[in-house]
């Protein structure tokens, strides 16, 4: 086995130990979306049908129409942790041991992030159990084309996540994190109601909207759980994992970014 | 639980029937929907297969009601607002004659002997039953105001039509075309339909909001079936058009503006289930070999297709504007 294989398991087993152990953090990541599920959409629910979107064939319920974006949600929520992790990790010192390894840099955050996308992976599945148990079931081909749609979008997510921790130099800062960019991506997309239905209130937020990269991550998500791909969504997609990669492994870069700032 | 438990077990079944669909489609059950859009006055004909609308037949104005002749050799439809029954060539679309219907027809059953139809007179209060040989109108018969729901019984002896103001389902005997019972039901009664064994009779009630079960044998009722959609107000939920499945055992009954079809079990008069279909479902037919079923919504201008085992809908088809009838041509086999 090369070593860069090598450190890629390391990476896995680290993150499935913490995945292990930090039962609250599981529960948590499930808790979120399922409530979410169960009270938020309970609220809103649409019980007359909601407008026929595609990947949709027929009218379905508020409750149908959330469950790929909770699953984005999912995604966004444990890149974020992946992100706070690893600015507490770089304050206590693993992080620079592991950075400061041969291998080349690149691969070291690739494989945090596909570790952490696994992750994340494990808890949306359980997270379509409990749907699924709850009346709200996908056709299974939608369940197998969902795994590498969830694994890029998750990627894009990490990597947004990798790109903020590399600019965030405290713990306490994350709160910022959570207000400036969580938010306003969730409920600035596709998630929660359909881009028409924003339409209606301002074409310009209904833009707004469809720019936001987890709007795309949301759609390539929706559309896999039907079995059916939409490209453009994931275009989008890759466009932005290559940009926020690129500006996450800029910013980790110790000739240019946090080392030279923390100066 | 016990929802979640059933839903996987209809899922489980539809899985089955669907791997089991490409076998039954090639033992000939190919077949077509026929729509009647009340505000396009068109029919839109649909694949049952492939569940696009394929054609679409001009009609006259405002059809509503239809129903093919036994040997599907003909299609009748109620073409309301022309004051007649036009009799269609199914294959070509062509309007071949058309019959006397009486003013206003809107709903219409053929009788067993699959010669005389029995048409529901909106605007003048009576029955109108027309030999469709002769073409000409054997008896009218006089029932309570806005009379809409109409059927007949198995074996031909019974007639019942469904009186939207007087809320009353009246039973004529149609040896003699008269009244023999006349049965209060609850207000606005929309539809009736026999049991396949002629023992029952049931009406929906539209405003009620209820479905009356009678005792065919001597006209008492049996039960009432009573709806509630979660998230749903009371008042729109409207019973109006309902099928028997073929085993007799489910009624299917369409709720109106409550956007949601009901899953009734025939024997215990139970809801089972509620699926959500476009806005203001109105009828209903089942595809050849009845595994789906096509409902017409009203409001939203299209029919949505629900699997029957399963019970979940499936598709939702565009048609005319307000498409109101629907029934079934057998196209092969």
């Amino acid at each position: 086995m090369t070593a860069a294989l090598i450190a890629l398991r390391a990476i896995l087993h680290r993150e499935a130990l913490r995945f292990v152990t930090q039962r609250g953090r599981f529960i948590a990541a499930l808790v979120r979306p399922l409530v979410w599920l169960f009270i938020f959409a309970a609220g809103f629910r649409a019980a007359l049908g909601l407008s026929i979107t595609p990947p949709y064939q027929t009218y379905i319920t508020y409750e149908v129409y959330i469950v790929p974006g909770l699953c984005g949600m999912i995604l966004l929520f444990n890149g974020m942790q992946s992100s706070l992790s690893l600015v507490y990790d770089r304050e206590m010192g693993s992080m620079r041991l592991l950075l400061t390894s041969p291998l080349p840099r690149w691969w070291l955050l690739t494989a945090r992030l596909i570790a952490s996308t696994t992750v994340s992976l494990l808890q949306c599945a359980a997270f379509l159990g409990v749907a699924a148990l709850w009346g709200i079931t996908l056709p299974w081909q939608g369940y197998l084309a969902a795994i590498p749609a969830l694994f890029v979008a998750g990627l894009m997510l990490g990597a947004l996540g990798l790109m903020l921790s590399s600019f965030i130099k405290q713990l306490e800062n994350f709160a910022g994190v959570m207000n400036f960019v969580i938010f306003p991506m969730f409920f600035l997309s596709s998630a929660l109601y359909p881009l028409w239905k924003m339409a209606e209130a301002s074409p310009r937020l209904r833009d707004l909207c469809a720019a936001n990269p987890f709007t795309q991550a949301v759609e390539l998500i929706r559309f896999a759980l039907y079995g059916q791909m939409n490209l453009p969504a994931l275009g989008w997609t890759l466009l932005a994992l290559a940009l926020f990669g690129g500006v996450a492994l800029w910013g980790y870069d110790p000739a240019r970014g946090m080392v030279q700032r923390k100066g | 639980m016990t929802r979640a438990r059933n839903h996987a077990r209809n899922r489980l079944a539809a899985l089955l029937l669907t791997a089991a669909l490409p076998f039954a489609a090639g033992a000939g059950f190919a077949g077509e929907i026929w729509i009647t859009n009340e505000k396009d006055d068109t029919i839109s004909v649909i694949d049952a297969d492939t569940l696009e609308v394929t054609r679409t037949i001009p009609t006259g104005e405002r059809p509503r009601g239809i129903v093919f002749a036994h040997d599907y050799s003909v299609v009748y439809i109620c073409a309301s607002d022309s004051d007649t029954v036009q009799v269609m060539d199914p294959a070509t679309g062509a309007v071949l004659h058309e019959l006397p219907s009486g003013e206003d027809p809107e709903q219409f059953a053929l009788a067993p002997d699959g010669r005389h139809l029995y048409i529901a007179n909106e605007d003048d209060a009576v029955t109108t039953v027309v030999d469709t040989q002769t073409r000409a109108v054997v008896a009218q018969i006089n029932v309570g105001i806005e009379p809409e729901g109409m059927a007949v019984s198995p074996d031909g002896r019974v007639a019942i039509t469904t009186s939207e103001t007087t809320n009353m389902a009246h039973w004529i005997d149609t040896a003699t075309q008269k009244l023999f019972a006349n049965t209060l039901v609850d207000s606005r009664p929309r539809h009736a339909e026999f049991t396949a064994d002629g023992a029952e009779m049931w009406v929906s009630s539209e405003i009620g909001g209820t479905v009356t079960v009678f005792n065919a044998a001597d006209q008492t009722e049996k039960g009432k079936i009573r709806f509630a959609i979660t998230g749903v107000n009371a008042d729109l939920v409207q019973p109006v058009g309902f099928k028997f499945t073929p085993d007799g055992k489910t009624v299917f009954v369409a709720l109106g503006p409550s956007n949601h079809v009901a899953v009734v079990n025939a024997e215990t008069l139970a809801v089972e289930e509620y699926v959500l279909v476009g806005r203001r479902v109105w009828h209903m037919a089942f595809s050849p070999d009845n595994t789906r079923l096509f409902t017409t919504n009203g409001v939203s201008g299209d029919v949505t297709v629900i699997d029957v085992a399963s019970r979940e809908a499936l598709k939702s088809i565009k048609v005319g504007r307000f498409p109101w009838g629907a029934a079934m041509r057998p196209t092969k086999g």
